[in-house]
């Protein structure tokens, strides 16, 4: 049994271990894309110089074999360049200019960015990997019925005004037949019965448009405006999987989010001149975008010379339209849903990361958030400002409560928004 | 007779028709139709009109709601500064700087705008706890004012030439040329900045012939001249009201205006603050013949008149066993309360105070050899940090005006100063000035000074400039600018480096000489965070006191003759001090004190003299604005003011307030308010005295309307919301408020004795997580406004203008309720007792007013929030009609701009267009001051104070992003950070380490009170008694109150 035991024990640290290698090994392919996104390519390409030299076959240039000498390298600049001959004449030939030290990254992490810049390089510049494949949500059409029903209901509506007039003919003739006079038929029109009805049926349904539109007032789903700037949430957020936090990085600080700053683009777009590698993109009239031209707005804005590769400082601030409004009398807050609700910004915003332009897809509208704090449970036990809520905590652990949701605490009250 | 109840004015005391009137209806206007009974047909808007109205309104409605909606930009920074995170606030330590006075103080900056003051904690002269005054709370609108001056300028016959360019370099390229005669003089307020000190002299030594006059509004030369003769020091020294076990001041109103009265209020408190173990106290025993807001919250007040200072300090001096023979004085209880300012005084040497306010230097000799004899010199009064904030000695002054009408003055160059307004001899000023050749005025208006300059060069407002201010020795205090300068201004430091051929401007001088001063970069930027350099421990230290002087001093004090006549005392208001700031909505907006009157100055006059005049204080006088006018004739000059009666004032002395009656030029707020007094003030002893020793004075037929909040908001003849003890009752038996708890607890909660929960219908509010509550002080509160404008800033409370107070509009979500209570008949005022009740929403948690809203727009949160939602609110007005305590404010018409229907600002009701007051405060410039995370009520909804639930609510979300409770313990609402004594206590009740829950159940169980605690509406806010040290009778005999020893009961456990 003891000898079961052991094998059984083994085999399950074995295949434990496989597992867990293969995730590593699989998290480690996801990132090497977007680490080099967020950490290199500010300065670096894989196939031209930018500000600093293209990464392309970067291991068969220099000390750079050795990977040992790599990770030095980019953990201490300075300090690897005081014996290094090759590094010291880069630095020359590159005006002076340091790389700026990246202690964080683990070696692990080198190691996936080199695989991710060998991959892409031998790829070749044309045919660069279109990275992932976007995880489209299925949104099945919904199956609108209201048409089905309406025709239904004319036709219904047809056939019973035919069989009522057919009826009372059938009535006529056979009144006549009778010898019964027949009383002078009243005109549809001035029939009271009929009056009567299409009054009742105009207020339904005049009511209901204006009510529809009074609540719809100031409501804009589905706003899509123009932007001085075509700028794809699609191809920064979902295909080059930047961090929304990077460019929105007030979130989590701030009541706004925040619209990043030019000289937030020009972090990356000092290097980015142009866009040829993703897919093409198009404007919702189905016109093509040419990207490059937008990035060269944005240098317009920054008052970059793409040239002489300086500011010119002739920049001006842009005029983004702003596309999620909401009233003076509502406060909200980005920090307290993203760093203590750990919402993501999907919850609210949708799936930014395939709109080019983004559209307002929340209704944003008081019932909509309530009814997401009534079902939102909140990081009860994790997070020990709960400790206060000792009644909770108390139900919990009798087995009274199992979660408890923003509305328990409070969330659902007017002056938790509106002050 | 005496007195049984306490009352806020005399319909109240009286209980008069009129009085009756007022509590039955929360809103005094008629409704819109009449009720003329003729029928629903006949009356003004009959049952076709409604129908038109609805109709009409219907389409508009309609047609508006077709409009698009609008498109919003969103435009971020083009190179966003490091550190700057929008939507977040920062605060910047600096100082407020004005006209001498000067606070350490924090300026919270949203988005780039300066919007709140807040009080400098490092600093020892906000009491290390932030201590703010009303002033210094308002300063934050003054950098928004519309009427600052915009550029530099020529001024030909008061109208502004505006020089081309920038305008700075035609002015240093004429006006130094025209500078260039010897006698140039610099005419500055109190200099105590170090930098400019040092510009300055290095200005004078470059223009040999040239000198610096410093000028204060409000002179303390006398007290400055009489230390010269007994301490060789021209100096004012320090202060520590909080080491002195007895307080006496004769006429010094150091808790609301009288030299650095914030540091004073902190340290006054600490001495009032009651130990439950073993309740002790200071007394303060004040002499005055006014009523002021430091004799109101005086132990024992005694009245004199003005000309009697003199007697009432000589009399003090001789009963201490000073060497000098003192005039007798008639008045028996003015006797009375010498004798006992003795004793008190004599009994804690060592740990006793006199201070006097009188401008009279052989007067201040007395007061010097008083405090000599009672010990105070190195004890309670500190002069190894002498003040800097007054350093201006009348005689110099005196000397200028000559030498300007000799023509011996050149130039003149004016900062700070406004003495064509605030110098007695104006007019000599004038006519001085006519013959200045170069007139250069650096004030920041067109007031009445600059006018007749020949050129205005407006300095920065202080949040737009860097700076340093050392109102202490020692003490010094950074400025630092939270926004670039709105408008075309230049420091007035750097203008006269320039003209001294220095070409680096003030900045660079200053950041140089600190640099050099400090050591380092580093050093520099930890004051400038700091905002303060302060000594680390405090050592008080005496000067040797040279009594040579005092036998040459008390002579001339007896051979001062007190008038027989009625006397006229010129005091300054809480609120607007000298006038320097009198352009402020908030400031003149804020009801003074002791009359409630906002807008305007008048005559106090004591009772007595409303009956010899033939005024009939009725309810014609009290319920309506138009107060009687009458005519002072001081020197042969008429001065025709409204009067208001004011208990508690000498018989014959009269009080008018200074800072009022500015030119148009200066604003809106200010111009055309009330009279300039300040003609009147008595120059001719060498030193300027704020009083004049007789005054005639007789009854015209006019009126002339008086915005006071007295009759506002008037409980149903409740008088017990307040409850006061002295303190003697108190340590007889300190369980009486405990008992009244008990007692209705038996008649309401006859099975569990549980007073909360049997005794109502409703249910019982549970909170989980947090409970909000606060605790306030009576004790601490002296009532200076600091909070009532600290609310105004946080919350966006408009200003209504006085046509709007005047008819109950007033806004203000705190009001200081002023109590009286006489034990007299007619009485002489003497045994006055004054009591201030700061009231606002009690947060309820058996709230009436949430019960009567037909929308439950008002309703309960659970962490005992009285909830407020605007956008839900239809304007009933119910919740107001059924609050006891009249918090609610209503908005009666589109005050803050908030509706996208200009017609809007026009009231709802009545004839009256928004004032001119209110369009200013709704100017692009003056909006920027509104805080951006509290919304802009429109017109037609209730507001009420909601406890800063943006505080609450950003402190809840700090606390949770550092996953730490203790971080909402004690949250600050504005009127807690803004309040100088400390009085208003905030936090979570349910954490019992809160300084709340301890106060309430730990440290002061027996003071703990709640309002109307009868009425069951189960407060959140609860008051902690008054308690005085005084032998007096103190309190109020009402129905619930036993008699403490003839009929107390016995307590039900014991």
């Amino acid at each position: 049994m003891i000898h079961h035991r052991l094998t059984v024990k083994k085999i399950v640290q074995g295949l434990a271990l496989i597992l867990s290698l293969f995730i590593v090994n699989v998290s480690r392919a996801q990132d090497g894309r977007a680490l080099f996104n967020q950490n290199c390519a500010v300065c670096h390409n894989v196939f031209k110089k930018v500000i600093g030299p293209e990464l392309g076959g970067v291991e068969d240039r220099g000390p750079w074999k050795d990977r040992k000498k790599l990770y030095a390298w980019i953990h201490n600049p300075a300090g690897f360049m005081a014996n290094d001959p090759y590094t010291q004449s880069l630095k020359s030939q590159s005006g002076g200019m340091m790389m700026t030290a990246f202690p964080q990254l683990t070696e692990a992490q080198i190691d996936a960015i080199i695989n991710h810049v060998n991959t892409t390089y031998a790829a070749g510049p044309g045919g660069g990997a279109p990275g992932q494949p976007i995880p489209t949500a299925v949104t099945a059409p919904e199956s609108d019925n209201t048409l089905l029903y309406g025709v239904l209901t004319l036709i219904l509506a047809i056939v019973a005004l035919i069989l009522l007039q057919v009826n009372s003919t059938l009535k006529k003739l056979s009144d006549d037949k009778e010898g019964i006079p027949s009383v002078e038929p009243i005109p549809f029109y001035r029939n009271k019965l009929y009056i009567a009805l299409t009054i009742v049926v105009l207020f339904i349904v005049g009511g209901y448009f204006t009510i529809q539109g009074a609540i719809g007032l100031g409501r804009t789903k589905n706003y899509e405006p123009v932007q001085p700037i075509y700028y794809s949430h699609k191809v920064h957020a979902g295909i080059k999987q930047i961090n929304c936090l990077y460019c929105h990085s007030a979130a989590q600080e701030s009541k706004q989010s925040g619209i990043p700053s030019v000289n937030v683009c020009m972090n990356c777009h000092m290097a980015i001149n142009e866009y040829v590698k993703g897919p093409k993109i198009y404007k919702a009239d189905g016109s093509e975008v040419n990207g490059t031209a937008e990035i060269q707005k944005l240098y317009k804005y920054a008052g970059w010379d793409p040239d002489k590769n300086e500011y010119t400082g002739e920049g001006k601030p842009i005029e983004w339209i702003r596309i999620h409004n909401l009233p003076d009398h509502v406060y909200f807050n980005h920090s307290q849903h993203i760093v203590v609700g750990k919402q993501q910004c999907q919850t609210c915003h949708g799936p930014v990361t395939q709109m080019d332009e983004v559209y307002q897809f929340g209704e944003l509208n008081m019932g909509w958030c309530i009814n997401c704090h009534r079902e939102t449970k909140v990081q009860f036990t994790d997070n020990k400002f709960y400790s206060i809520y000792e009644k909770f905590h108390e139900d919990i652990k009798n087995k009274k409560l199992d979660s408890v949701t923003v509305e328990m605490i409070g969330g659902t009250e007017c002056q938790k928004c509106h002050y | 007779m005496e007195q049984k109840k306490y009352w806020q004015n005399l319909g109240e005391l009286n209980d008069t028709e009129g009085h009756q009137k007022l509590v039955k209806d929360e809103f005094q206007e008629d409704l819109p139709f009449s009720d003329d009974g003729k029928g629903l047909l006949d009356a003004k808007a009959p049952r076709r009109d409604f129908l038109k109205y609805l109709g009409f309104s219907t389409a508009a409605a309609a047609l508006a709601a077709s409009c698009e909606t609008p498109v919003r930009k969103s435009i971020p920074y083009l190179n966003k500064p490091e550190n700057l995170t929008p939507g977040v606030a920062e605060y910047f330590a600096t100082t407020y700087v004005r006209e001498g006075d000067s606070l350490p103080v924090l300026a919270k900056v949203r988005d780039g705008r300066p919007i709140k003051i807040e009080g400098n904690e490092l600093s020892a002269l906000t009491g290390r706890k932030g201590g703010t005054s009303a002033q210094a709370q308002a300063s934050v609108l003054g950098i928004y004012d519309v009427a600052r001056l915009r550029y530099p300028a020529e001024i030909v016959n008061g109208e502004l030439k505006e020089f081309p360019g920038s305008g700075f370099e035609g002015v240093d390229r004429k006006i130094p040329g025209e500078l260039n005669g010897p006698a140039t003089v610099l005419l500055t307020s109190s200099i105590h900045s170090p930098t400019t000190r040092q510009v300055i002299s290095e200005f004078l030594a470059k223009n040999p012939g040239s000198r610096h006059v410093q000028y204060d509004a409000i002179s303390y030369s006398a007290m400055l001249q009489a230390n010269e003769a007994c301490y060789g020091k021209r100096a004012i020294p320090s202060y520590h009201f909080e080491k002195a076990k007895t307080i006496v001041s004769i006429e010094a109103d150091f808790l609301g205006t009288w030299l650095n009265f914030v540091e004073y209020a902190g340290q006054y408190a600490q001495g009032r603050k009651l130990n439950m173990k073993s309740p002790e106290m200071s007394k303060h025993i004040h002499f005055e013949g006014s009523l002021s807001l430091t004799g109101a919250n005086a132990d024992d007040r005694f009245l004199h008149r003005p000309s009697e200072t003199g007697a009432v300090v000589l009399n003090l001096l001789a009963k201490l066993g000073g060497n000098v023979s003192a005039p007798a004085i008639g008045d028996e209880k003015l006797r009375k309360g010498i004798d006992m300012a003795v004793a008190a005084l004599g009994a804690n040497k060592g740990a006793a105070l006199v201070v006097c306010g009188s401008n009279d230097i052989n007067i201040q000799i007395v007061v010097n050899a008083i405090n000599e004899a009672i010990g105070a010199n190195g004890t309670t009064i500190d002069w190894s940090a002498p003040l800097q904030i007054r350093q201006g000695t009348d005689e110099e002054m005196a000397q200028l005006v000559r030498d300007m009408n000799d023509g011996k003055v050149d130039g003149l160059l004016i900062y700070e100063a406004n003495p064509a307004y605030n110098y007695h001899n104006a007019e000599g000023f004038k006519s001085g000035l006519k013959k200045v050749k170069v007139s250069v005025s650096f004030n920041d208006k067109l007031d009445e000074t600059t006018a007749l300059c020949k050129y205005v060069i407006p300095h920065h407002h202080y949040l737009e400039s860097w700076g340093d201010a050392e109102p202490k020795t020692g003490y010094i205090s950074m400025l630092q600018p939270t926004i670039a300068p709105l408008f075309r201004t230049r420091y007035f430091q750097t203008s006269l480096l320039k003209w001294t051929g220095n070409n680096s401007d003030y900045e660079t001088y200053f950041k140089n000489y600190w640099l050099t001063k400090l050591g380092s970069q580093e050093a520099f930027d930890k004051t400038l965070q700091d905002g303060v350099i302060e000594p680390a421990a405090e050592t008080i230290s005496a000067t040797a006191f040279n009594g040579a002087s005092l036998t040459d001093a008390a002579a001339k004090v007896i051979a001062m003759k007190p008038g027989s006549k009625t006397e006229l005392v010129l005091y300054q208001k809480v609120s607007i001090g000298s006038g320097a700031d009198s352009n402020n909505p908030w400031l003149q907006e804020m009801p003074d004190p002791i009359t409630k009157a906002t807008w305007d100055n008048y005559v106090m006059i004591p009772y007595t003299l409303a009956d010899e005049l033939g005024i009939k204080l009725d309810d014609v006088y009290e319920m309506n604005p138009p107060k009687p006018v009458i005519i002072l004739t001081i020197n042969g000059k008429e001065l025709k003011l409204p009067i208001l009666a004011i208990p508690g004032m000498h018989p014959n002395v009269v009080a008018v307030a200074l800072g009022y009656g500015r030119t148009d030029k200066l604003g809106v707020a200010a111009g055309g308010v009330g009279q300039n007094v300040y003609p009147f003030v008595n120059g001719a002893g060498g030193t300027r005295e704020y009083y004049v020793s007789s005054v005639e004075y007789k009854k015209t037929d006019t009126t002339y309307p008086i915005a006071y909040t007295q009759t506002h908001n008037q409980y149903e003849g409740r008088v017990e919301a307040v409850r006061e003890f002295s303190l003697n009752d108190f340590k007889k038996d300190p369980e009486v408020i405990p008992q009244y708890r008990e007692e209705l607890a038996e008649e309401f909660a006859k099975e569990t004795g549980e007073y909360r929960t049997e005794s109502t219908l409703y249910p019982n509010y549970e909170s989980p997580g947090a409970h909000w509550g606060m605790s306030i002080d009576l004790n601490s509160c002296i009532g200076c406004g600091a909070c009532t404008i600290a609310c105004t800033a946080e919350n966006n409370v408009p200003v209504v203008g006085k046509y709007e107070v005047a008819r109950n509009h007033e806004m203000h979500w705190l009001r200081i309720d002023r109590y009286f209570a006489v034990y007299r008949g007619k009485s002489d005022g003497d045994d006055l007792n004054v009591i201030f009740m700061p009231m606002l929403c009690q947060h309820c948690d058996n709230a009436p007013c949430e019960n009567v809203c037909p929308v439950a727009a008002t309703n309960h949160s659970s962490e005992g929030l009285n909830q407020m939602a605007y956008n839900r609110c239809i304007g009933t007005r119910y919740c107001a009609n059924n609050c006891p305590f009249k918090v609610r404010r209503f908005n009666w018409a589109d005050y803050t701009g908030a509706d996208s229907f200009p017609d809007n600002q026009k009231p709802l009701v009545g004839d009256g267009q928004m004032e001119p007051v209110v369009l200013m405060m709704n100017d692009d410039l003056s909006r920027m001051v509104l805080n951006p995370d509290v919304t802009v009520r429109s017109r037609g909804v209730m507001e009420k104070c909601s406890f800063c639930v943006q505080r609450l609510q950003d402190a809840k979300l700090h606390a949770k992003k550092a996953q730490d409770p203790t971080l909402i313990r004690d949250v600050k609402t504005a009127c807690m950070q803004a309040c100088p004594t400390q009085a208003i206590v905030f936090g979570n009740v349910n954490d019992k380490q809160s300084m709340v829950y301890k106060i309430r159940h730990e440290e002061q169980v027996e003071r703990t009170f709640y309002a109307l605690e009868q009425l069951h509406v189960l407060p959140n806010i609860n008051y902690l008694a008054k308690v005085r040290n005084t032998e007096r009778p103190v309190g109020v005999k009402d129905k619930f109150h036993k008699e403490p020893a003839a009929e107390a009961k016995p307590r039900a456990h014991s």
